[in-house]
């Protein structure tokens, strides 16, 4: 039976973050936007030590992209199988929108929150068979798991 | 990024006047604003342009970088990505380059990024053609783009000196198109008095960053969406900073006549103040039309030229300021119209037409593809205007007459309605 570790993920997903006295970005007229729509990560310049802090640690501003969920982009997504996982860490490497959460160099999982469903970690995964599957979005993780590939021959 | 208050490290002795095209005068402004990143695709006729800044650089005289992308759409990009690092970026393009800039012109204006655009005019394909219209400027007429004309070198160096400090202007912030007419500026050498290198850096002056990607210490996402919640808001910010932007371009005029003694105005006049008569055009038409206004004048007709120098933001008011008081104005537009009137006629007719000033206005196409206009076709364009004059009317009975094209006559849009 797969290792199941996602009642780590709330814990890694930050949470959305607002400053109380702030009036929200959504509220605000036009007279009140930074030109260009640029958006800041940050409330407040940042202290560079910030790095050495967990992303689900940090205090993020409203209008960070963490804040905005894109899972309904997706049509298929991957499913992570942990017991066949080597952590090598190629998915994490590679996933364009850092949906992969790995800590001290282990897979941890994947924040369904941001994966558009590329596909990228699965195509990047070695084992055999991958321990990251592409399964259609309305699947069940518990019914992908039952239906994993076999095993290819060379 | 240029650095503080000294422009690029090695400086260039100029004479006092030097004999110059378009582009290679293009080239020396570029130089001397010290900018950071040219990103480019050269077309003719504004190779010059990009050829003359990599010549500098390769030369030791400027501190920046060239950057040869795989068409115009990443030329203006890459334009798009050094500004939102941080540094003074430019470019140079005409015609089908500007059109497969289009998409990345609207980014750079929504993303206010504060990019210099030489812009060579050429006509717009097909058929294919490399000479001198408007049809490039009009195509980026929307774009939230300032659009500057120039007539000559000279001008066109002194207002891409200009362009970068209206552009970079905290309350600015919007990129701006610097126009000439292709190969009758940009490949026509004439006479041109440039400001010395440190002059010039300083009149410009050192970039202005806000919220540069390369600020470390205020991590900043640029290029964003925004859907039905925000988008109107930005575009609305955007195009306020553009109505406004008028009163910073006359105060950069107003500084650059203090170093060069050239003073430039937001619409240009000749002879307007008792004319009955004015016509309306850009580029080195404005040129040719001043001289026909001046043979005129001496023949005692009351006739005067007008060129919004400014081209966007249209300046309505200053149009009334300029037209109102004259019988009849012909708007000269130098691009095929696609089965409308041309755009100098949609906004001066826009201008006056919730005023009590009622002349007669009328539209000519004109030297598409660079079909010459010399003083004795626009003789026969104002004396159609002075017997219109007379008669109190149109004589043609159409707003629309095509001018210069061979085989039968061409008049579209009856005066009756």
């Amino acid at each position: 039976m797969a290792k199941d570790k996602s009642e780590n993920l709330d814990r890694v997903v930050p949470k959305l973050t607002s400053i109380p006295d702030q009036k929200s970005v959504f509220a605000m007229g036009w007279d009140e936007l930074v030109p260009g729509a640029a958006c800041f990560s940050f409330n407040e310049d940042i202290d560079h030590t910030v790095v050495n802090v967990q992303p689900e640690d940090r205090i993020y501003a409203e209008t960070n992209s963490i804040n905005k969920y894109v899972g309904d982009w997706r049509v298929v997504k991957p499913v992570w199988k942990a017991d066949l996982c080597i952590d090598c860490q190629n998915c994490w490497l590679y996933c364009p929108d850092t949906s992969i959460i790995s800590r001290d160099k282990e897979m941890v999982g994947i924040d369904y929150d941001h994966c558009k469903g590329c596909g990228i970690c699965s195509e990047v995964c070695p084992t055999n068979p991958k321990s990251l599957v592409m399964f259609v979005e309305t699947m069940k993780n518990e019914e992908a798991l039952m239906q994993w590939p076999e095993k290819e021959g060379k | 990024m240029s650095k503080l208050k000294t422009g690029n490290s090695r400086v260039m002795d100029l004479n006092t006047v030097e004999v110059w095209d378009g582009n290679v005068a293009n080239s020396h402004a570029l130089r001397q604003a010290s900018v950071d990143v040219v990103s480019a695709y050269p077309i003719t006729p504004s190779t010059g342009t990009v050829e003359g800044y990599a010549s500098h650089k390769a030369n030791g005289y400027v501190d920046g970088e060239m950057i040869m992308t795989e068409s115009e759409h990443a030329a203006m990009s890459g334009c798009i990505g050094a500004a939102a690092a941080g540094a003074r970026s430019a470019t140079a393009t005409s015609s089908q380059g500007l059109a497969l800039m289009v998409e990345t012109l609207y980014q750079a204006a929504g993303m206010r990024m504060p990019i210099v655009l030489c812009l060579i005019n050429r006509a717009l394909a097909a058929p294919l053609n490399v000479n001198g219209d408007h049809s490039d400027m009009y195509l980026a007429n929307q774009s939230g783009w300032i659009s500057i004309d120039a007539c000559n070198p000279e001008e066109s160096y002194d207002l891409v000196l200009c362009a970068f400090k209206i552009a970079e202007h905290k309350d600015v912030r919007l990129p701006v198109i610097v126009n000439q007419d292709g190969f009758l500026t940009s490949h026509k050498a004439q006479n041109v008095r440039p400001l010395d290198d440190e002059t010039a850096y300083q009149f410009v002056g050192d970039y202005l960053e806000i919220n540069s990607l390369l600020n470390f210490d205020t991590p900043v996402t640029h290029g964003v969406q925004t859907e039905s919640d925000w988008h109107f808001e930005h575009k609305a910010k955007q195009n306020d900073a553009m109505m406004k932007s008028p009163k910073v371009i006359e105060e950069v005029f107003a500084e650059y006549e203090k170093v060069s003694g050239r003073k430039y105005n937001m619409i240009e006049t000749h002879c307007t103040e008792d004319a009955d008569v004015i016509l309306v055009c850009m580029g080195t038409t404005y040129e040719t039309t001043c001289v026909t206004a001046d043979k005129l004048r001496a023949e005692g007709k009351k006739v005067g030229v007008m060129m919004p120098r400014v081209f966007r933001p249209t300046q309505l008011e200053s149009f009334v300021k300029e037209l109102g008081h004259a019988k009849a104005i012909v708007c000269m537009d130098r691009s095929a119209p696609g089965g409308q009137t041309g755009l100098l006629y949609n906004d001066v007719t826009a201008a006056l037409y919730n005023t009590d000033k009622r002349p007669l206005v009328t539209n000519i196409i004109y030297g598409l593809g660079g079909r010459d206009i010399n003083v004795e076709n626009l003789t026969g364009v104002y004396n159609e205007a002075l017997a219109n004059v007379e008669a109190g009317k149109i004589l043609s009975g159409t707003i629309q007459q095509w001018v210069g094209v061979r085989g039968p006559e061409l008049k579209y849009y009856s005066v009756e309605g």
